[in-house]
């Protein structure tokens, strides 16, 4: 193992990060407190309690998810985009250098940097609404493979993408509504019986619904099941980062 | 010489179905500096890519000091340093971050006093805490070259390390280069300036479409193809050639003041002899003559023109 090599990745894609502090840091405070005050003060006043939890609280981990999938998304692709794009790729490929190294430095820094803006999130959380963690384990679990889930699809499409627009496609037109539809801002009960089933199609449902229940005790879906799925998303995530190696997808001609 | 680097029946087919690369064989010997001379697209950074990792090849194999470059390639790699022919840097980054990532990359641990001297060697110390941005393109080149240094590596690829730079930093390239050597790093560079090749080269190789088509002793390459020519200042000037000098192979030039025959260094005999002999008969009388010997640039051409 080449550990000059994942602490030099990781240290520079830290480094990156403190550089646009503003960006990775504030933005999703101040988005965070926009959505309390939107949805907590604005709806929450309607919707008091959702399965005896305050609609306030009910909503912290999905705002938590939300920000972790985006932000590990965006970290990732980004980190691995931005050496194609300005050609600086050519380093890492001559480097010695393995492709597991490679991944494990790129998205380790990148999930990374979303657990801290998930618990940046939490905290900022706290100050609107009582919190309370059940499965404090579990929660950690969750939030852990999540983060380096996204951040390995993140990296898939850092690979895939050939333009910046390419880049912004799949957050905007896949992870963003699958997001909001997966039951962040409500619970899955509260739709149509049809929609119901439909919406268990959606990830991000599995994701939200155990994260809930890891603070709550309460979940849309069954535990086992979303843990199972989650698991499922880390298992395809690898394989094709697997195959884009073997390949050279994209890195090599 | 023990070769360091040994490329076999070397192939590239690129995906749009172009072959970059035909079959090429390669030996480099260590502490030699090769230069590996062809017009563009003959495909040496092609070449240069696929021993460096960044290019899959199509056939064949690579051996870096004995290291298998796909079997082995941590050995392989570790002991390479690549000078990109595109000017390719991390604008936000200062030099010194930078350049002591490459080392970290590489697989070694920190070391400040050698990124110093690397910088100084470079004279890039002044500029160790500027962002990359705001460095001229002859300062990013040499940005280039320090983080290739970097890790201390024993082979060192320079791909057209001075396309587009102005002739002093051409010249101070030289002397990075001689110094290099000097400390005992075996030199790979490519370009389609003759002048490079034939300032700093060792041994030469020619490439053209995808094949190696020469490699030679750079002064072996000199003397084995170099055309040479004789030039004969005549004491009286002369409106034609006497028929009696037909038979060699003579121009005249400087308004009939001079008679030039061309040579191959390389024949049986050079004809000089008899040359000299049918002159005195035909009462051709000169006042002076000199020789002077084609350089690699004519040779090249010829070559290249040979292989289409
Ligand atoms: N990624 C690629 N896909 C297809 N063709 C390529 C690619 N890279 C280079 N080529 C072609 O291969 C040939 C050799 O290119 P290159 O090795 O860059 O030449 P050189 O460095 O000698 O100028 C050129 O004709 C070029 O167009
Ligand atoms: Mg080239």
């Amino acid at each position: 193992m080449n550990f000059h090599a994942v602490a030099a990745i990781y240290r520079f894609e830290m480094a990156r990060t403190g550089r646009t502090l503003l960006q990775s840091i504030v933005s999703p405070v101040i988005s965070t407190s926009l959505y309390f005050i939107v949805f907590g003060a604005a709806i929450g006043s309607r919707i008091t309690e959702i399965d005896g939890v305050s609609y306030g609280a009910f909503i912290v981990p999905g705002l938590i998810m939300l920000s972790l999938l985006t932000q590990s998304l965006s970290n990732a692709s980004f980190g691995i985009y931005f050496p194609r794009f300005t050609g600086t790729i050519y380093e890492l490929l001559s480097a010695p250098v393995s492709y597991l190294e490679i991944v494990v430095s790129y998205v380790g820094a990148a999930a990374t940097k979303s657990l801290i803006v998930g618990a940046i999130i939490l905290a900022t959380a706290g100050f609107f609404v009582p919190l309370r963690i059940e499965h404090p384990v579990f929660m950690l679990l969750f939030l852990i493979l999540t983060a380096i889930t996204f951040s390995l699809f993140g990296f898939i499409i850092g690979i895939w993408a050939d333009s910046f627009e390419k880049l912004q496609l799949v957050p905007l037109l896949i992870i963003t509504p699958l997001t909001f539809l997966g039951g962040s801002f409500y619970s899955i009960h509260m739709l149509p019986p049809f929609w119901q089933k439909v919406t268990l199609l959606n990830p991000v449902v599995y994701l939200v619904s155990g994260f809930r229940w890891s603070f709550y005790g309460q979940a849309d879906v069954n535990v086992g099941v979303s843990l199972f799925m989650t698991f499922l998303f880390l298992a395809i995530c690898l394989a094709i980062v697997g195959w884009i190696f073997k390949t050279g997808y994209r890195l090599k001609s | 010489m023990p070769s360091i680097l040994a490329v076999k029946s070397l192939s590239k087919t690129y995906d749009t179905g172009f072959q970059a690369l035909k079959n090429v064989n390669l030996e480099i010997e260590k502490g030699e500096v090769f230069a590996l001379l062809g017009p563009n697209g003959a495909g040496k950074t092609t070449l240069i890519s696929i021993i460096c990792g960044i290019v899959n090849m199509t056939s064949g194999s690579v051996t870096v000091a004995g290291h298998d470059i796909l079997g082995d390639f941590r050995a392989a790699r570790s002991m390479i340093g690549l000078v990109p022919q595109e000017l390719t840097t991390d604008a936000f980054e200062t030099v010194w971050a930078t350049v002591s990532f490459s080392r970290g990359l590489f697989g070694k641990p920190k070391n400040p006093a050698l990124i110093e001297k690397i910088l100084k060697d470079l004279s890039l110390w002044e500029k160790k805490d500027s962002k990359i941005m705001t460095l001229s393109g002859g300062m990013k080149r040499r940005v280039l070259i320090a983080k290739a240094l970097a890790h201390e590596p024993q082979i060192l690829f320079l791909d057209e390390p001075t396309a587009g730079v102005d002739v002093e930093l051409r010249r101070e390239m030289w002397r990075v280069v001689e110094r290099l050597k000097d400390t005992g790093v075996t030199i790979i560079l490519t370009t389609h300036y003759i002048e490079e090749a034939e300032e700093m080269a060792d041994r030469v190789g020619v490439i053209s479409k995808g094949e190696i088509i020469l490699v030679e002793e750079k002064s072996e390459l000199m003397r084995k193809l170099g055309r040479k020519q004789l030039t004969l200042q005549l004491a009286e000037p002369l409106d034609t050639l006497p028929t009696g000098l037909n038979g060699h192979h003579l121009e005249l030039a400087g308004d009939g003041r001079e008679l030039v025959y061309t040579y191959d260094t390389q024949g049986e005999r050079t004809g000089i002899t008899a040359l000299l002999q049918d002159l005195g008969e035909a009462g051709i009388r000169f006042r002076d003559l000199s020789t002077s010997q084609s350089s690699l640039e004519e040779i090249f051409v010829s070559l290249v023109r040979d292989n289409r």
